[in-house]
């Protein structure tokens, strides 16, 4: 098992490597660098240009900028934000209980809705249940995040008036800050009477937008894998043995049918994360992912290159630990090659 | 079914509107999160939105004008034929108080020259603080314009001028010029954090600073001390909503009061909704096509007039600002002091420019450039498609003009460089002073200045330019004004395109609000009904 994990952990490093190459060229390919997106009609002068461009070590060589980054990276120094003068490390901690926190509840609706439903689509197959099933998680995967998350912020809260539009809490009412981070913990840390619901009224629809593809793949996958299930022998013997329809089918058939489903549990993390980017500018969600966006507009090359790198790896050890679930509750894949 | 029906009541519990009512509170929906909270070493106008409520400056803008009036600086006087001016300074006024630090002592003298001196001066203890970039202090060529800054006693400073410019009282207008409490800077010093002057503002402003949650939302309580228009609510909230659509479903909801930069497309369907009100003026701006006055045919005045009458800018204004936008006559806006009304617009009349062109001895089809914007700007939403339009109504009068642009960096450079025949450019302005618009056609010393694009220069022209900035009466520099009004017109360097037309929507229970033509937010006076 030891071997297993450093063999996993080894084939990290050069994840790694190729991402602190691609956000090191990817950012410096988009046109006007830091000192440049900060010039307006105004202009600047040549002296002051060179200046500043010295000042942030843009006028040496780009493969000497390079070392230095992975240089300062290896040390675990992720830099300072050009434009807020703060730790890029310290932003991002600040930031990222929101992103997990919302990244949590689209997957906890995604799973707890797609298996079930995937699970009775396959036992039901061929049916109007399981067409209509397919055909709306086939919506639900292909579904453009943007569109969808400002369609349900029209039609829940704008017309319904059921939900608040964004944000985390109602401002008016609430001053909630820390010490967590996580807005539903804090909240109901904070003694303020309706401050856990009002919070978690305002995670529903960030939630259900982010979770709305992982909850297509979730459900499409638990059905295809339960089919598989479903005609192994060792189900035929669990019925032939007289057990009930529901025992066979939530022991024997939904725990085998739910180790690829783990995996895709797992892969889904570095969709979220991308989803996050959109679903947190639409919906004023403080989190990473639109700290990444502004970033972008900013030519913050430190927050950028040291978020991109954050969250890959936080992505990166999600991948790990599910492989290494993986081991434990599958030997076959422990051993193989 | 005992578990169906906890679960719809727990669902009923969680639509329903949760929250005991608060204290009077005013919701502004920002539209992005601030850099920081000292506008010194800030660009954008989110940042500067998001640092006024604390501080104020030696001069202000009165509200909803580009008035230059009293600010801690209760009076001045202008002496040395504008080369000095001495500052009054207002007496018993009070910064605000922060959970780690109370201030000892009244506002004074040291604050100013705190102020100016992280700005102007590298051995100023907070000069490298968060990075030291000072781009509007530079900007505004205070460096060049500035000699000495020095107290003459607590409530007294003399500002020494090394040429005579009276629109430097409007610089201090600005938000770059806010005045913070050197007390506050020493304390952190000594604490060894000085980042957090820049962090957790303390200033002497109509709200003070409560708390910043990063990228969500920053909380201000009204000061009951303020000596200036007191703030009517108790608390102020930015919520920070980038996505346009996102805040006005807000506004619409009734999460916030105020809405930042509502997109065009929403405005009819806002002016129909008897919750929401609809406010508009034009922006501190203006759009041009500069004709390169350094290029032939371009140096003489008729082919210049001739291709401003070529082009159709109604049809611009209609299709590409979709109504938000005026049609320029002058290089000023109309909300600007100085503007002069009687200044004809140029028709368009195709017909004629023909027969200017061919009077001039232009031998058509002439080939020439024309280079448009490839970024969005405040005063030009779609600078390609604004190229496009004109290319096509050039085609009309026998001009083929060729579309050329480069990335906004390189096209800046580029343009100032004057390697253009014709291109597109603009301009915000600052400080609401008339000089601040009027020197982008100046010619110091014979030469057209970096921001000329047309590179055109008239000795008149720039003679009243220079003349308007040392004489101290408004009323006598408005004249100096009008008259640059009527040569540009009638020289044409540039074709004037357009001043934005800003929206802003609130609901329609917020009284006292007022626009400001200088794009900013400011929220003392402001009221809910």
């Amino acid at each position: 098992m030891l071997i297993y994990f450093l063999r996993r952990v080894a084939f990290t490093i050069p994840t790694f490597l190729a991402l602190m190459f691609l956000t090191f060229a990817a950012i410096r390919l988009v046109p006007g660098d830091p000192v440049e997106v900060r010039v307006g009609e105004h202009g600047m002068s040549p002296e002051r240009l060179a200046y500043f461009r010295h000042e942030l070590g843009l006028d040496r060589p780009v493969w000497k900028q390079f070392l230095d980054y992975v240089w300062r990276l290896a040390h675990g120094d992720f830099g300072v934000s050009l434009s807020t003068q703060q730790k890029v490390l310290t932003e991002f901690l600040t930031l990222f209980p929101a992103t997990l926190e919302l990244a949590f509840f689209a997957m906890l609706f995604a799973v707890s809705i797609g298996v079930p439903a995937g699970a009775i689509a396959a036992v039901k197959r061929g049916s109007f249940y399981d067409q209509a099933l397919m055909t709306v998680s086939l919506f639900g995967y292909s579904m453009p995040i943007f569109w969808w998350g400002l369609l349900l912020i029209m039609f829940v809260s704008v017309w319904l008036g059921l939900l608040p539009v964004s944000g985390r809490i109602n401002p008016i009412n609430y001053d909630i800050e820390g010490p967590t981070g996580f807005m539903i913990v804090d909240a109901l840390l904070s003694g303020q009477q309706g401050a856990f619901l009002d919070a978690l009224r305002h995670l529903i629809l960030p939630a259900i937008v982010l979770g709305t593809v992982p909850l297509g793949i979730i459900a499409r996958m638990t059905r295809s894998s339960m089919l598989e299930v479903l005609s192994e022998d060792y189900v035929r013997t669990a019925r032939a043995k007289g057990l009930s329809p529901s025992r066979v089918i939530g022991v024997h058939a939904l725990r085998n049918a739910l180790l690829p489903v783990v995996t895709v549990i797992g892969l889904s993390v570095s969709g979220l994360m991308a989803g996050a980017v959109l679903t947190e500018t639409i919906f004023s969600w403080p989190g990473v992912g639109k700290w990444l966006i502004e970033s972008i507009g900013r030519r913050d090359y430190p927050a950028l290159q040291g978020g991109v790198m954050l969250i890959s790896a936080v992505v990166v050890c999600v991948n790990l630990i599910v492989d290494l679930v993986y081991g434990v509750i599958d030997p076959r894949i422990r051993h193989g090659r | 079914m005992k578990a169906l029906t906890f679960a719809g009541v727990g669902l009923a519990a969680l639509l329903a509107t949760a929250g005991a009512l608060s204290a009077k509170t005013l919701v502004y929906c920002s539209e992005g999160s601030p850099e920081n909270f000292t506008p010194a070493i800030n660009t954008t106008g989110t940042s500067f939105d998001a640092a006024r409520p604390v501080y104020n400056r030696l001069t202000e803008f009165k509200r909803g004008t580009t008035e230059v009036v009293p600010g801690l600086a209760e009076s001045w006087e202008v002496t040395d034929g504008g080369k000095t001016i001495t500052f009054h300074l207002r007496k018993g006024v009070k910064f605000h108080s922060m959970k780690d630090f109370k201030p000892t002592r009244d506002f004074n003298a040291d604050d100013v020259l705190f102020s100016f001196n992280r700005q102007w001066k590298p051995d100023n203890p907070f000069y490298k603080v968060s990075g030291g970039k000072y781009d509007y202090f530079n900007d505004m060529d205070m460096p060049t314009l500035l000699d000495s800054v020095e107290k003459k006693d607590d409530y007294t400073v003399v500002t020494k001028l090394k040429t005579p410019n009276v629109a430097i009282l409007a610089n201090l207008a600005m938000d770059f010029m806010a005045i913070g409490s050197a007390e506050y800077a020493d304390f952190l010093l000594k604490k060894g954090t000085p980042e957090q002057f820049d962090q957790a503002p303390v200033g002497t402003g109509p709200f003070s600073f409560v708390a910043y949650q990063k990228d969500s939302v920053i909380r201000f309580k009204a000061n009951k001390d303020y000596y200036g228009e007191q703030a009517l609510v108790d608390d102020l909230v930015f919520a920070i909503t980038p996505d346009a659509t996102a805040r006005y479903a807000k506004l619409k909801a009734g999460e916030c009061h105020v809405n930042a930069y509502p997109r065009p497309a929403d405005l009819e369907e806002m002016e129909r909704d008897a919750t929401l009100k609809v406010i508009n003026a034009p922006g501190l701006n203006v759009a041009y096509l500069a004709f390169n006055n350094m290029k032939q045919p371009f140096d003489k005045k008729e082919v210049r007039q001739a291709l401003s009458m070529a082009i159709d800018r109604d049809a611009i204004i209609k299709d590409v600002y979709l109504g938000a936008g005026a049609k320029a006559t002058t290089l000023i806006p109309p909300t600007m002091w100085s503007y002069d009304d009687k200044i004809a617009d140029t028709p368009y009349d195709p017909e004629k420019a023909k027969a200017m062109l061919a009077a001039a001895g232009v031998k058509t089809p002439l080939d020439i450039d024309l280079w448009y914007q490839p970024v969005q700007r405040p005063y030009n939403p779609n600078g390609k498609r604004i190229g496009e339009m004109m290319q096509a109504d050039l085609a009309k009068v026998g001009v083929n003009a060729k579309l050329v642009t480069y990335e906004w960096g390189e096209y800046r450079k580029r343009l100032q460089a004057a390697e253009d025949m014709t291109g597109q450019m603009g301009w915000t302005g600052d400080n609401g002073d008339p000089d601040n618009f009027f020197f982008l056609l100046g010619c110091p010393e014979g030469k057209p200045a970096q921001n000329n694009i047309p590179k055109w220069c008239n000795a008149e022209f720039n003679d009243l330019l220079e003349k308007a900035r040392v004489v101290s009466d408004q009323a006598e520099r408005a004249k100096l004004y009008q008259r640059m009004q009527e040569i540009e017109h009638d020289e044409a360097p540039s074709l004037l395109v357009a001043h934005s037309i800003v929206f802003e929507a609130m609901r329609s229970n917020v009284t006292g609000y007022k626009q400001s033509p200088l794009g900013t937010h400011a929220f003392e006076g402001v009221d809910l009904q």
